[in-house]
């Protein structure tokens, strides 16, 4: 049995047919081809598929996609202005070498931003590194990860965003 | 010209645009069209015969194309996946050879085994299948702890390996060793485990074939570090198919760290079942199948011994280890506990006699093999354990007692009395920067003010040798490997002056696709942007042997160094004709070939469009095109050394550990990119605090279940679990490949595990704490405390 889900992803109103079960995470990449939010583990504890709904950062593997019906979604594919212009979190991650093999950056950018703006653009590093419990990274040991979001910070309200 | 851009610049990486706006193509984002799914059923017990499978109300559930078991295999004559790497025993025979089918036929031999593979046309109908496949299991007793694998009577893994032995193996005089503890005025004993790991890379394990009926093609996409050398196995050993007939693709992949090196069942079955169901085939694990089924680290019972003088001069070193190899033996599993470990244990140290035994047992857990470092952090591990512990038995400082034990910089290049010969290295400041970047000489006054706060602090020492870039092919022959270790690699101009690197290492994470593009930039003056890596296709790019040991820039980038001067010398004679002159007084600098003494010039770009349009170009002696390419095997390996710090809190009331200050000096060799090598140390590092305080495969002895088998169970490091590094480095250029380089990849996971139990060490010292097991947990160290006589004496 299929059920009929719309929602509007990165400014585009999408819609499809998916099963009771389908995670939004499967929504996304299977049924949208938006393969920009990964799939890291099956308990919810890796952050890798962090998008925003309606403002706030979930992570799309604890959501059906019938419960993001009439939800605006933004995904990393959502962020950078255009194709030359990231996001300042992005910048900042690129800027301050935050990814390695780019499989976690996904989710740690989304939970990033969300993370800044709920500290109104104000974090220390003890508050990055306790926000960031939701998101793990095997390979840049969180050095760069937490300097890139301190740097992001002040850069995104300047930036307004 | 390109000062921003060439070697030691700190340029920001080329490979980042896509995977910071969700544009990277791992191999679960391929769109193949018709593709069907597959899901494997896995043993639930470490240990059973298979009586039988019933899969006739499964092949009837919706969606399902096709399931195939391990009777299925075996009738398609599948061959079984191979270990690599020959060592023989000390009675000279080969290691013994247990088969490993690509699924099981009438025994499972861990929880995880691979049982049926059900392919539908959705993930969902397949994992729906799975669970409608009856198997019937005659359930045994089950072979578990290491420690007692090699015991009489304990369940056998495999009747080709009586007694559970793979290999019993020395290296050194152990008569020589006996005499020197026998005289030593001080011995040193410990009991280790080197704790079992689950390595992790955040993209699970993936693979995805498609097969071409016209032409009898394969393409298998997989998450490989090596994707040539994966061809190369499943058409020699496995499937059969022809080389040129099976194309491996490994497109962006999320991380390996060894565990996406080995040639595994699920990319086998795929590729193969991809012809016969006539549809191509996507495979992705899920978390809880990678912890079960991806190659396992370390796991290792060790008991070593050190023999000093009075003055603390060691003079000798005994190791005897069992090493894990689980239910069979992985693609590299031999090596690591041999000549990845054993060989390293002289570390940094002029100890003039090494005696190790090591024997690799078999268990009914998953198979164990290289993970970063692989073998390295065990042999670090035993060393600085065991020097620490020497130190405060003897009551020598730490760092001192390590300074009088350096090799002196004057002895490279040095033989160890363990095989390898270091080639080059300058210990005592690398440990002195250290120290200052650490402040340890404020170190007692920290103490003191965390004493004031309940807490306890102490500081560890961690100096690590390592030898990677792998390898000499020659020597890598004599001591086993089935393979070359050479790399290589294709520098193909454009007409219009733009340039491919072809290279046959991969990466998942390392940053090749900006390090590469630097070389080449610095040597032959093209702009970064004009400059594009290809990697990781075997139908693109040269054969090459893959990225893992630390070598795809010393072995790699020296290929790329040999054919950027194959670019150069034929430039040179294209300009020469160009500018009337003599080759010989041709010079290249800065992307420009002139003649000394002259104003005469002409850019390699001239160059370049004339081998392409030769109208006016020495065609008679000179090819046409500016395409070349080259091999190279490094004439010994590289020695990466370094020196770490940590410095720990312990609450005494909880047991918790707080790493609150980690420093590491490391002498890489010439740096590329500094900001891509401090990354790697920071990364390693974390998976070396990782073993040390939290990480633990933990299967129940009696029932072999992987207790720890999602990221509920296993501790992986997070962000608030570790602090922010201080680094340094010293460089002593690689003497012997062109780029002077060692490797940096693996330091930080290496040294850090010792400098951390040290520091624990030292902290709960006070308390007559005597020994703390990786990992030091709260439960662990609070029991630790417990447990000790207060030191009031001392």
């Amino acid at each position: 049995m299929t059920i009929s889900v719309a929602m509007t992803v990165n400014g585009k109103s999408v819609s499809g047919k998916v099963e009771a079960r389908t995670l939004l995470v499967q929504f996304l990449r299977e049924h949208l081809g938006m393969t920009g939010t990964h799939v890291g583990c099956d308990t919810s504890q890796c952050g890798a598929c962090v998008v925003h709904v309606d403002g706030k950062s979930v992570k799309s593997c604890t959501m059906l996609a019938v419960q993001a019906e009439g939800s605006k979604v933004i995904t990393i594919e959502g962020l950078a202005e255009s194709a030359d212009k990231l996001h300042p979190m992005q910048e900042s991650f690129r800027e301050n070498h935050a990814l390695q093999c780019g499989f976690c950056t996904p989710g740690m950018v989304m939970s990033a931003i969300d993370m800044v703006k709920r500290h109104n653009y104000q974090l220390d590093e003890a508050t990055v590194r306790r926000e960031l419990e939701g998101n793990l990274c095997r390979c840049t040991g969180y050095h760069n990860i937490v300097k890139a979001i301190l740097a992001a910070a002040p850069a995104m309200k300047s930036a307004g965003v | 010209m390109t000062a921003a851009t060439g070697i030691g610049a700190r340029v920001l990486r080329t490979e980042d645009k896509r995977f910071l706006t969700g544009t990277g193509r791992y191999v679960d984002d391929l769109p193949l069209a018709r593709a069907t799914h597959a899901y494997f059923l896995r043993s639930p017990h470490a240990h059973a015969k298979i009586k039988s499978i019933d899969t006739a109300a499964a092949k009837k559930m919706p969606g399902v194309v096709e399931i195939f078991t391990g009777k299925d295999t075996a009738d398609a004559k599948v061959g079984g996946l191979i270990c690599g790497w020959v060592v023989k025993g000390k009675d000279g025979q080969p290691h013994k050879s247990p088969p490993h089918p690509v699924m099981a036929l009438d025994t499972v031999r861990y929880v995880g085994d691979t049982v049926a593979m059900v392919v539908a046309n959705t993930a969902d109908e397949a994992k729906d299948a799975a669970e409608a496949i009856k198997v019937d299991y005659d359930v045994k007793s089950a072979n578990i702890d290491l420690a007692r694998a090699l015991d009489k009577g304990i369940p056998e893994v495999h009747p080709e390996a009586p007694g559970n032995l793979i290999y019993d193996w020395e290296i050194g005089v152990k008569a020589d060793i006996d005499a020197a503890f026998a005289k030593a005025a001080h011995v040193t004993k410990l009991d280790l485990v080197n704790n079992r790991l689950i390595p992790n890379a955040m993209e699970p394990r993936a693979a995805a074939a498609d097969y071409d009926k016209g032409t009898g093609n394969y393409t298998l996409w997989s998450t490989s570090q090596n994707p040539h050398v994966l061809r190369l196995i499943l058409s020699a050993f496995v499937l059969g198919i022809p080389e040129h007939k099976l194309r491996v693709i490994a497109p962006d992949v999320g991380g390996g760290f060894g565990s996406k090196i080995f040639c595994y069942n699920e990319e086998t079955m795929v590729t193969w079942a991809a012809s016969r169901v006539g549809r191509p085939i996507k495979w992705t694990a899920e978390r809880s199948e990678s912890f079960m089924t991806d190659a396992h680290g370390r796991d290792h019972v060790t008991h070593a011994g050190l023999a000093l003088d009075k003055d603390g001069k060691f003079l000798a070193l005994r190791v005897d280890t069992i090493a894990n190899m689980g239910a069979y033996l992985s693609t590299f599993s031999t090596a690591v506990p041999t000549y990845l470990y054993a060989t390293l244990l002289a570390g940094q140290y002029t100890t003039p006699l090494i005696y190790a035994n090591v024997r690799a047992a078999l268990t009914h857990t998953a198979p164990v093999d290289a993970y970063r470092g692989a073998g390295r952090p065990e042999a670090t591990f035993v060393i600085e354990s065991l020097v620490s512990k020497a130190a405060a038995e003897m009551k020598i400082d730490a760092a001192e007692l390590r300074r009088k034990n350096f090799i002196p910089s004057t002895a490279f290049p040095y033989q160890t009395p363990v095989a390898l010969q270091y080639d080059s290295g300058n210990y005592p400041p690398i440990i002195d920067e250290a120290m200052k970047i650490a402040d340890y000489k404020g170190f007692e006054a920290r103490r003191a003010e965390a004493k004031s706060r309940g807490k306890l602090r102490g500081i560890g020492f961690s100096s690590y040798i390592e030898a990677c870039g792998l390898g000499p092919s020659r020597v890598i022959g004599q001591l086993g490997g089935g393979v070359g270790q050479w790399e290589s690699a294709q520098i193909k101009f454009n007409p219009t002056g733009n340039v491919q690197i072809l290279t046959g290492a991969h990466s998942h994470g390392q940053s090749h696709e900006t390090t590469f593009a630097q070389i080449v930039s610095d040597k032959l003056g093209v702009p970064i942007e004009a400059i594009e890596v290809v990697h990781g296709d075997t139908a693109t790019t040269p054969f090459g042997m893959g990225s893992y040991g630390s070598r795809s820039l010393a072995v790699g980038g020296s290929a790329i160094m040999k054919a950027a001067d194959k670019i150069i010398a034929k430039g040179k004679k294209i300009a020469a004709h160009l500018m009337e002159a003599s080759v010989a007084d041709v010079v290249f600098e800065q992307g420009t070939f002139k003649v000394a003494g002259t104003d005469k010039a002409v850019p390699l770009g001239a160059a370049v469009f004339a081998a392409y349009v030769p109208h006016n170009y020495p065609l008679e002696e000179l090819e046409p095109g500016m395409d070349e390419n080259a091999f190279y095997d490094p004439s010994n390996f590289v020695y990466p050394a370094g020196t770490q710090i940590c410095e720990v809190e312990i609450d005494p009331d909880t047991g918790t550990v707080e790493v609150v200050a980690h420093t590491a000096v490391d002498d890489f060799g010439n740096i590329i990119n500094p900001m891509i090598v401090d990354g790697q140390v920071h990364g390693g590092i974390v998976q070396g605090v990782g073993q040390a305080l939290m990480e633990n495969a933990v299967y129940d002895k009696a029932t072999g279940q992987l207790v720890s088998g999602s990221y509920m169970d296993y501790t992986m490091p997070r962000a608030d679990n570790v602090p922010s590094f201080k680094l340094g480095n010293k460089v002593t250029p690689c003497p012997h490949n062109p780029l002077g380089v060692k490797g940096c990849g693996e330091a930080g996971a290496i040294a850090a595990p010792a400098a951390v139990m040290n520091a624990v060490h030292n902290a709960l010292a006070p308390l007559g704490v005597k020994h703390v097991e990786m990992p030091a947990t709260p439960l662990n160290v609070w029991q630790s405390i417990q447990g000790a006589q207060p030191a009031a004496a001392e």
